[in-house]
Formats: structure tokens, sequence, C-alpha cells
């Protein structure tokens, strides 16, 4: 041993030793410092959001007056007036002269309610003089108390409820008519300017519309384009030319991707403004760089013996492309396909820029039509001035998040599943 | 007969086959005419004026140093040189007197007739049936489904990789040992019915007793195919070839039967490289 002690090496074996530890320790500090700030950022947006996932619900024996709808009128006749008469009678009090009383209660309830029995009135006039029992969201404000994000401690004049209405809240929850639940309404419903009617489907529907019409687009142009410069093009000038500008494109702000859809598709080709499909076209053209390098590297890693011994069996030059080396490059391709979309799912600037920021409440049915997507609705209600859509972007970005790490657990198991055929 | 010593080593008295060296018989036209044959890389000139005559129905070895050119000449034969960028062949190269490089000659007809086999096997990521019936399905060869199962079959069998895989054909080529798969590799050759076989090294990547078998089977095709084989192993170029090229900074030195060139070789250069003075 003293042999191995005295050797020239023995003496720079600790310092190569110690440096090695320190690297390990810079690498382990990195990693812990990423995983916080994931944890920070996940957390914050499950705890600001998970609550927008529960709801609470009034029912209320509602008396349909024949003096207040008129017959001649049915939509024109204020339903919401009845519904706050139909609490302040469940609560056991009266209007008063100037009608502060129902103006209190109807800033309670959701005018889904008031919509429910306009319905049921259109379809059975006769329900007029009776009394029904209608059940629907509060209002987001009242939510908000219930889940005990309003508090009664605040100074009255600093929320937006007053102590009379926390008073009426509290009745109307001993009394049993209000219910927590699920808050279907978030995974059913467009868009909406009152928060407690507020979903994210249009937002999902538009998004799930436009990357189908992105996929469609940039899948096939991008896959050929790869293929083409790959394994056909002569490898000159030109073409290196073409591959630098491919590579510059990928980093281009995606912004300009947005102002050159404004330009191009919208005041040139007149495409319909904030439709999915001027949408696709542009994430299409945005994720088309990256579409076009996954493939190609795809390609790139087919080693070549493959390719030569197509050939030499007599295997034309297509033949040996598509018989053997896209086969063998697809879980590749296919995996660059589905992040490039996922990257594409989550853009939002130059969706903004081809108008596809406008308030859509509905469901969006036509390629197009008006229609927003997950990211610029997250943006639309971060902006938006009442609380309870706070709740609302969180809940949203989850729903993002959640379709994001579908998209990518398929590229997963696709690359998985065809890499362990062989 | 082949004889099995002194495998993969570059023996000074290389051991001399007794059937395998014998000459073909004279008079008879040469399969492959080349006549100066110069290939360039971009600004490289890798072959310098290659004229060589190789004889059908018998096994020709092209040995030398690495860079020597051999396997340059050995892919002209079935223009796979056409795949490199850059790569220019000048000069004739006939086989059974067509000029392969005569612009009316499809690279991809020729190598129906020019088969190849290479250095590391390269079975296709398919299963083994898959890969010897590709090249008759491609060419057209076979269309029914029994006549392509009979062509897989007598093309396995004169593989002699047969009795090994004829239970599991539907299994992926490519879970074969490495010996197996480039018998594969020869069976997916020999199924277009070529008339010339190129072997690249093909086994340099094998083992002695997987070598021992590819060298038996190229023995027993040596009666059906012109078979060119590239070796480093000069005890392999004796124990399998009837006649012997040697190559040396891109020209042809020396050519001749066998059993002359490890014997009695004229040129200063192949008596340095055979008794391992160079190389």
């Amino acid at each position: 041993m003293t042999d191995a002690a005295q050797h020239p090496s023995a003496k720079h074996l600790k310092k190569r030793y110690a440096a090695e530890a320190r690297f390990k320790m810079y690498g382990r500090l990195a990693i812990t410092i990423a995983l916080a700030f994931l944890v920070i950022l996940l957390g914050r947006i499950v705890l600001q959001g998970y609550s927008t996932f529960t709801t609470n619900t009034v029912s209320l024996p509602v008396y349909l007056d024949p003096a207040r709808i008129d017959r001649a009128d049915l939509s024109g006749s204020n339903y919401d007036y009845l519904v706050s008469l139909a609490v302040l009678k469940a609560l056991g009090e009266t209007e008063d002269e100037l009608g502060t009383m129902s103006e209190d209660a109807s800033a309670l309830i959701s005018r889904d309610l008031g919509f429910q029995i306009l319905d049921k009135v259109k379809a059975d006039p006769g329900l007029i003089g009776k009394t029904i029992t209608v059940t629907g969201p509060v209002k987001a404000d009242a939510d908000l108390y219930y889940k005990g994000e309003i508090k009664r401690s605040v100074a009255e004049g600093n929320r937006k409820l007053n102590d009379r209405q926390l008073t009426w809240l509290d009745r109307l929850k001993k009394s049993g008519r209000v219910h927590g639940g699920f808050n279907s309404a978030f995974f059913t419903h467009g868009d909406s300017t009152e928060p407690e009617q507020a979903g994210i489907l249009g937002a999902a529907v538009g998004s799930a519309m436009m990357l189908l019409v992105t996929a469609l687009i940039a899948i096939p142009v991008g896959v050929m384009a790869a293929i083409w410069l790959e394994e056909f093009a002569p490898k000159n000038g030109w073409t290196d030319l073409i591959e630098v500008n491919i590579n510059n494109l990928a980093a281009v702000p995606s912004i300009v991707y947005g102002l050159l859809g404004l330009a191009v598709f919208i005041n040139w080709l007149g495409a319909p403004r904030g439709s999915p499909l001027t949408g696709g076209i542009v994430l299409a053209l945005m994720a088309l760089p990256t579409m076009i390098i996954a493939t190609r590297a795809a390609l790139k890693a087919v080693p070549p013996s493959i390719r030569d011994g197509a050939l030499a069996i007599g295997a034309s030059r297509t033949q040996t492309v598509f018989h053997h080396v896209v086969p063998l490059a697809r879980p590749g391709i296919m995996t660059g396909a589905i992040l490039s979309l996922s990257h594409a799912l989550g853009e939002t600037a130059p969706l903004l820029m081809v108008g596809m920021v406008a308030f859509v409440p509905g469901i969006p049915s036509s390629f197009i039509g008006g229609a927003t997507v997950l990211p610029v609705q997250v943006f639309i209600w971060e902006n938006a001035s009442e609380r309870a859509f706070a709740e609302r972007t969180a809940a949203g970005i989850m729903v993002l998040l959640a379709f994001m790490i579908v998209m990518n657990a398929t590229a997963i198991i696709l690359r998985r599943r065809y890499e362990r055929r062989w | 007969m082949v004889v099995k010593v002194n495998m993969q080593t570059s023996a000074p008295t290389p051991v001399v086959g007794t059937h395998a060296n014998q000459a073909p018989p004279a008079g008879e036209p040469a399969k492959i005419t080349a006549r100066d044959v110069n290939v360039y890389y971009g600004a490289n000139h890798a072959l310098k004026s290659v004229s060589l005559d190789i004889p059908g129905k018998s096994v020709t070895a092209f040995i030398g140093p690495s860079g020597c050119g051999k396997s340059t000449f050995l892919r002209c034969i079935n223009r796979m040189n056409d795949t490199i960028p850059g790569c220019r062949v000048e000069g004739r190269i006939g086989l059974d007197g067509d000029d392969i490089y005569d612009p009316s000659i499809d690279p991809v007809s020729l190598r129906a007739r020019v088969g190849m086999v290479f250095q590391k096997p390269n079975p296709f990521p398919k299963s083994i049936y898959d890969n010897v019936a590709y090249g008759p399905r491609i060419h057209g060869l076979e269309t029914s489904k029994t006549g392509l199962d009979d062509l897989v079959e007598a093309s396995l069998k004169r593989a002699g990789l047969w009795g090994e895989v004829h239970d599991r054909l539907k299994a992926p080529g490519t879970g074969l040992s490495g010996g197996q798969q480039q018998r594969l590799v020869i069976a997916r050759a020999i199924a277009v019915n070529p008339e010339v076989i190129l072997m690249d090294e093909p086994c340099s990547a094998l083992d002695p007793i997987a070598t021992a078998r590819i060298e038996e089977l190229i023995d027993d095709l040596a009666s059906q195919f012109c078979i060119v084989i590239v070796t480093h192993s000069m005890a392999q170029a004796a124990r399998v070839s009837q006649q012997t090229a040697f190559f040396h900074l891109g020209s042809l030195v020396e050519t001749g039967p066998t059993g002359m060139i490890f014997t009695n070789p004229k040129d200063g250069r192949t008596q340095d490289y055979i008794t391992g003075r160079t190389g």
C-alpha cells in the first residue's frame, strides 16, 4: 500500500475526488431549486384554483305571480325579481318601498334561476300563477362568503356584501336551502360575465378545434419537408440556406407569427377573424420549424446501415425511405409532432393578434366562427375585475396543464410502445 | 473443405486450403471486367487505374491494408458509390460485357444482379420472413403467397439458416445472434437470385465460430455465384478464395490464383504485406 501512496498520482487524488463531490453538490442544488420553484408554482395554482371545482347551489320555491309576468312578452318579464321575492319569502322578510330588500336579495342569487324560470314558462305557460321550485347557483360573491373568502371581520364598506346580506346567507344555509357540491357548470359552460356561470368548455372545444387545424397542416407539411430535406435534397448552397432559415424560424418570437397571420390571412386573404381556422393556420406556421427539425432528427437517427441494406438489395430511394427509414423514425416523428402541438396548445400571443381574445360566451361549433382557447381564456379571466374570476383563472390553468400532461404522456407512451417493438 | 486454423490472424505463412484454391477452368470469359477504373471522393483520388478480371462461380478475395481502395472498388461493382455525395467513378466496369456505368443501366436493377453483404450485419428491423421476402417483393419476383414461402425457405436453406429459424420466421431478424444475422443478410441477398455477391469484410464483426460458419457458406455458394470478398484476414482469404487481388495505396498491385499470391508473390509489396512486414 505504501507503493500506492507514494505514486505521483496520489497527491492529486484527493483534489480530484473533492472536485467530483463539489460538482455533484452543485447538481443536487440546481435540481432542488428547480423542484422548489415547481412546487411553489403548482402549489399556488392548486391552492387558489381548487375551490372553483365546488360551488353552492340554492333551491327556492318561486311564486310565478301572474301580475308580474307579461303573457304577451314572456322574454321581457323580470324573473330575477320573482326570484328575489322568493328569497325574501324564504327568509321571512318583506319587500320595502324602495326595493332595497329585493335588490340586496338579488345580489345573492345567480341570474341562472331567472333564466330557468323563463325556459319553463315558455315551455308551459300554464305554470303562471303557480309556485315552482328552481335550483341554481348562488352568486359568485355569496359563494365566496360560503367558502370563507369574504369574511365578516372585514369592514362592511370594504366588502361587496353588507352585514344584512351575510346574515341572510347564514340563515339560508341554516334553513337547508343551500347545498355545496361539484361545480359542473365550470366544465359544461362557455365563458360568461357572471363568474358562477362561467365555464371552461367553450375554450377547451376551441383549443381542440384549433389544434386539429394545426395538426392537419403542420404534421403532413412538416414531415414531407423534413423527408425531402433529409433524404432527397441535393446538398448545395440552396438547401443549406433553407436549413439555416428553418432553424432561425424556430427561434422567431411567436407574436411575429401573429402579426403575419393578421397581415396575410386576415387583412389580405380575408380569413375569418378570431376563428379556430385562422388561429390553427397561424399556429401551424409556428409549429412547422420545430416539426421539421424534430422529424429530421428522427430520420438522422436511423442507422445508415439500414439504408445501405435496402439500397444494396435493389430498393429505389423512395422505397428505402418509405419502407425502412420512415417506419423506424416514426416514434421520433410522433413525439416531435405531439410536443410541437402541445407547445401550440399553450400559445397565447399570436392568437391575440388574430382576434381570438374576444368574449365568446357559447361553445364554438364552427371552424370559421369566433372562438377562444384555453390560454387566452385564462388571460381573459385574469384581467376580469370580479374577484371570483381569480380562482377561475387558476382553475383554467389547471385544466390547461391537464391537457398538456395528457398530450406529453401520450407522446411518451407512443415512443415507449414503438421502441419496444424490436 | 475449409481449414479452420489460424482464423482471424495474419499468419506469416497462411495455411492454404486444398479445394478452395483451385484456379477456375481456363478459357471461361470473366464475369466482371474492370478497365482503368478511377474513383475520386471530391479531390481525393481513391482508386487509381484499376484493371481486373473476376471470374464467375468462384471466390475472389481483395486484400490490402486499410484505406487501400479495396472496399471502394467493391462498392463500384454494384454502384453503391452513387449514394456517396462527391464520389466520381471513371473507367469501365463490365458485367457479362454490359457496361454497368452506361446511362441505360439502372442502378436499382443492377443491384438485383449484384447483391451485397456488409461488414456489420444489417438485417431490417422486421421479421426473419420479411427480411428475406423483401427483395423478391420489391422486384416482383414472386407474387403468390406459397411461391414466396417457398422462396424464403429455399433462400434460408441455401444460407444454412433454415434449421435454426424455421420455427420462428415471424420473430424479429434483429433478435438473432451476430453470425445468424449475417447469414440472414446473405439469405436476403440470394433471395433475389443475383449473379454476383459482394462481401465487404463479412466476418470482421463475428466470433471465430460464426466466422467458420460463414466461410463454409461462402465455400458452398461459390459453386452458384460469383463471390467477391474484401477481407483483412489473410488467413481467411487463403481459406475461402480461388483468386486474390492485392491493393495498396489505391492501386491494384498484384492479382493471381490465391495459392500463387500467398506462396510466390511477384511484387515486393505483396511479399511484405503477406509476411506481415507492412499493413
